[in-house]
């Protein structure tokens, strides 16, 4: 298993802000890897980092095993990218657009890019300024896509796009995994993320947060347990991975560490089970749970401060 | 009044946007008006040397279409104000389109406008502040120029007429400019249209002026806005009346600007868009065939308009009879800014004209580098396999070859008029010679916005900084009596007098260096720094 994408203590700063403050990204070759994380958190200092548009104050990055910002021309002709924003040409149409950056690119498939047309349903003749938001953003996904590119670099592709249009995106992205290729996407729609992704990497602050596949952070995050006891249990309250527990008399509501599950059934059953229901993290906790600030007083952890 | 609301916000954020660009220009053409008065009024003291003077002008037909005529030959002031009310005019003309167009179609087209437009401000708020924003430059401009005029000493009366003249050029091109671009699909359009717009008012003026006779000029000048403003004749009548029919013009255009604004969508044109290829051109598959795809339509233009000064300037040439011969029309040459050999003076100043309208081009086309990367439409292409410095390239490549296209169309327009008038076929030549010979000095300000670019990407206006700065330094400079190693800094200092001065290649071999080195330094400097938007 090689690694297609490997960055480890990027830093950049813009003046007074810093944007990336030691984030570390490790993609692996022919996996979709995701790249979350609240709205400028360094997600896209990071891929413009990648791409080598940007230099990185300190920290080192590898793509495809080479080093982005000395070996740009090269690594471009292996890769492929798609802004979050795709802006056009005025007077240039959106099959002129893709011709161009297609051949810039080293050359597109005549196949493959009437097949992606048709399946995004897109317009080729229309002028640059011409074009609604997502259809903006299909013209760069064709482009991108018709390529043979083994990296896909793509920064919240599909802002903008219907959910038809998500739907063949999705399919796109599958084809391209199925081909052996490595997909890094940027996006804020979790559907998407759930859908496609292998692994994903959370960042915050410019600091990478967590990494890992969806089921290993699924581990990480609490799961609600609902449960009716024959007797009113003994010890809940002393465990440190229990959370926000409430006790009604033999009805217990709390959470618990979704790692430490096993643990704490163990102690219900001892108590006596005579209804249990078990509420998996949503991926929107999961996700809320890590983009949130620590530092800032929420709702939730005042709640947590009060009960202890 | 709620389709304007909020206005005022937006005239300040105009005015926040504006704040170096806007006074600069302003301070610019008060210092013109000031220096030039002051000039010429110390070269013609007494009555007789005026009327002297302006009936030479009166009688050669070139001065007579560059400058329009001298209304009363006994007043200092209307001999003052003649190159002011001509190609300076016309300036301001530019200045009223560009700043107009600033506030209207391009910040539609960034998406600001959109921003804005969504928040408490009336729907046509942002044309309504434009205007505003304008009315005030102009009526500051026209105060300003009144008060330098009146300071240098000339009659008050006039001085206000002329301050007002410039008001309503400033009106009437940014009402024209607001109206057009409500048509256009485009802001490049817009300022094409609206820059063509003036050309022809310069055209007609030029045109009703020569063709009519002794200060008659015929209803051509009445058909154009910068005829108008002469039309007023400070100092020489002071028609105040005149003035309303810029005024009305100018409301009647804004009026229709609004109508058509209320027609259409933000973002699109009244003129339809129609639909265009499916596939690229076999061009269109470098960064190169892509700055040319970009930068041509803009260059036709350019090159329409440098062939048709050419040809009008040579014809104009053609004009000077033996009559020029006489001291006193030298010597008014001689105040309008060229030497002696009076034909082969003015070409050669006609020339420097034109480099630095060339140079205006340069820079226009260079700084399409850095619109396109602060419009993020550079970085998917630097995305690719393109590389920077050829990406670089690619637009400094088109403003250096483009200004040689202009040069060389404008020296085989004035070529032919001239070489007609004169019979003599090596005039041709020596004319295409005459305008090639500026490129150095474009080039060396081509090269300057290239080396910002790479440089100090935040800074790329200082390219028009420091053209304003060099205009203004060989207008008032020699007037003001500087000293020569501070007028030699411009790079057009060194450029010969042609036709007729002598060629050495020294200079002119430095200048092509210097504008090589700035170029390189721009491409390195753009290859090591990072992508800014
Ligand atoms: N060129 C720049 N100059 C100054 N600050 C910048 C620049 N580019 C990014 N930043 C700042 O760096 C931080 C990270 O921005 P970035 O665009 O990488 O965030 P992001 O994760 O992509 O956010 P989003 O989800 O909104 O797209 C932000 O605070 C942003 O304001
Ligand atoms: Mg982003």
């Amino acid at each position: 298993m090689t690694t297609a994408i490997s960055a480890s203590g990027l830093v950049k700063t813009f003046g007074r802000t810093r944007a990336l403050d030691g984030l570390d990204l490790s993609v692996r070759t022919g996996e979709v890897h995701g790249f979350l994380g609240p709205n400028g958190s360094g997600k896209t200092t990071t891929i413009r980092i990648l791409l080598g548009l940007l230099r990185a104050d300190a920290g080192t990055a590898e793509v495809l095993g080479g080093e982005p910002w000395r070996d740009a021309t090269t690594l471009h002709g292996r890769l492929a990218y798609v802004p979050g924003d795709v802006t056009l040409w005025p007077n240039l149409t959106g099959g002129e657009v893709i011709d161009l950056l297609g051949r810039l690119r080293g050359g597109l498939d005549p196949a493959r890019r009437r097949d992606l047309l048709e399946r995004f349903d897109l317009d080729p003749t229309k002028k640059g300024r011409t074009y609604s938001k997502g259809n903006k953003q299909k013209v760069g996904l064709v482009a991108a896509l018709a390529s043979d590119a083994e990296l896909l670099l793509l920064d919240e592709p599909t802002s903008g796009l219907d959910p038809l249009m998500e739907e063949v995106f999705q399919e796109c992205i599958r084809e391209v995994k199925a081909d052996g290729r490595t997909v890094l996407l940027s996006s804020h729609i979790l559907a998407e993320v759930e859908a496609l992704c292998d692994r994903v990497s959370i960042v915050r602050k410019g600091r990478t947060v967590e990494s890992g596949t969806l089921t290993e952070l699924r581990h990480l995050t609490r799961t609600s347990i609902n449960a009716d006891l024959a007797r009113s249990p003994n010890g809940l309250s002393s465990l440190d991975y229990v959370h926000d527990l409430e006790v009604d008399g033999t009805r217990v509501r709390f959470q618990v560490d979704t790692g430490r599950l096993d643990e704490v059934l163990r102690q219900l059953t001892d108590a006596g089970v005579r209804s249990l229901t078990s509420q998996p993290p949503t991926l929107e906790e999961l996700f809320l749970r890590h983009y949130e600030d620590p530092d800032a007083q929420l709702p939730a952890a005042r709640h947590e401060a009060a009960a202890r | 009044m709620s389709a304007i609301a909020n206005s005022g916000k937006l005239v300040r954020l105009a005015l926040r946007r504006d704040r170096i660009v806007l006074p600069a220009w302003l301070v610019v053409f008060v210092l013109f008006a000031a220096v030039n008065a002051a000039a010429v009024a110390d070269l013609y003291p007494s009555v007789a040397s005026r009327v002297q003077a302006a009936g030479a002008s009166n009688s050669t037909p070139s001065l007579v279409m560059l400058y329009g005529w001298i209304y009363d030959p006994t007043a200092i002031g209307a001999i003052a104000i003649l190159k002011l009310g001509g190609p300076y005019a016309a300036l301001v003309g530019v200045l009223a389109i560009i700043l107009t167009n600033r506030h209207t179609r391009s910040e539609e087209e960034a998406g600001r406008l959109e921003l804005i437009g969504s928040t408490v401000v009336g729907r046509h708020s942002a044309l309504a502040a434009t205007m505003f924003t304008m009315v005030g430059a102009g009526v500051v401009l026209g105060l300003a120029t009144a008060a330098a005029l009146a300071a240098a000493g000339l009659p008050v009366a006039g001085s206000v007429a002329f301050g007002a003249a410039w008001t309503g050029l400033v009106l009437v091109f940014s009402a024209v400019t607001a109206f057009i671009a409500q048509l256009a699909q485009s802001s490049r359009t817009a300022t094409g249209l609206s820059v063509l717009a003036l050309g022809v008012a310069f055209v007609l003026r030029a045109v009703g002026d020569v063709t009519g006779h002794d200060r008659h000029p015929t209803f051509l000048t009445w058909l154009s806005p910068i005829g108008w403003a002469q039309q007023v004749r400070p100092y020489a009548g002071d028609r105040w009346w005149v003035l309303l029919i810029t005024l009305g013009f100018s409301v009647l255009l804004y009026a229709a600007a609004y109508v058509l604004a209320s027609r259409r969508d933000l973002g699109a044109g009244i003129l339809p868009d129609r639909p265009g290829r499916a596939t690229a051109s076999k061009a269109l598959r470098s960064p190169v065939g892509l700055a040319w795809r970009l930068q041509r339509n803009a260059l036709y233009g350019w090159a329409g308009g440098f062939l048709l000064m050419g040809l009008v300037f040579g014809s104009a040439a053609s004009g000077f009879g033996e009559l020029l011969n006489s001291p006193s029309a030298k010597q008014l040459i001689t105040a309008l800014g060229g030497e002696k050999g009076v034909t082969e003076a003015f070409m050669a100043a006609v020339f420097g004209i034109v480099a630095v309208i060339a140079s205006a081009y340069g820079i226009s086309a260079a700084l399409h580098l850095r619109g396109e990367e602060s419009e993020l439409r550079a970085e998917p292409l630097l995305a690719t396999r393109a590389g920077r410095v050829r990406w670089a390239w690619s637009h400094t490549f088109v403003a250096l070859a483009g200004t040689t296209v202009l040069l060389l169309v404008n020296g085989i327009g004035a070529g032919i008029t001239y070489a007609a008038h004169t019979g003599d076929g090596a005039d041709f030549g020596r004319l295409i010679v005459a305008a090639l010979v500026q490129l150095p000095a474009v080039w060396v300000l081509t090269g300057f916005v290239v080396a910002l670019f790479g440089l100090l990407p935040r800074l790329t206006v200082l390219g028009w900084v420091v053209l304003a700065a060099l205009v203004a330094l060989s207008e008032v400079g020699p007037l003001v009596k500087l000293d020569k190693t501070v007028l030699d800094v411009s790079p057009f200092a060194h450029i010969p007098k042609l036709p007729g001065g002598d060629v050495t290649v020294a200079p002119l071999a430095i200048l092509v260096g210097v504008a090589a080195v700035l170029v390189a330094a721009g491409l390195v400097g753009f290859r090591r720094r990072d992508i800014a938007p």
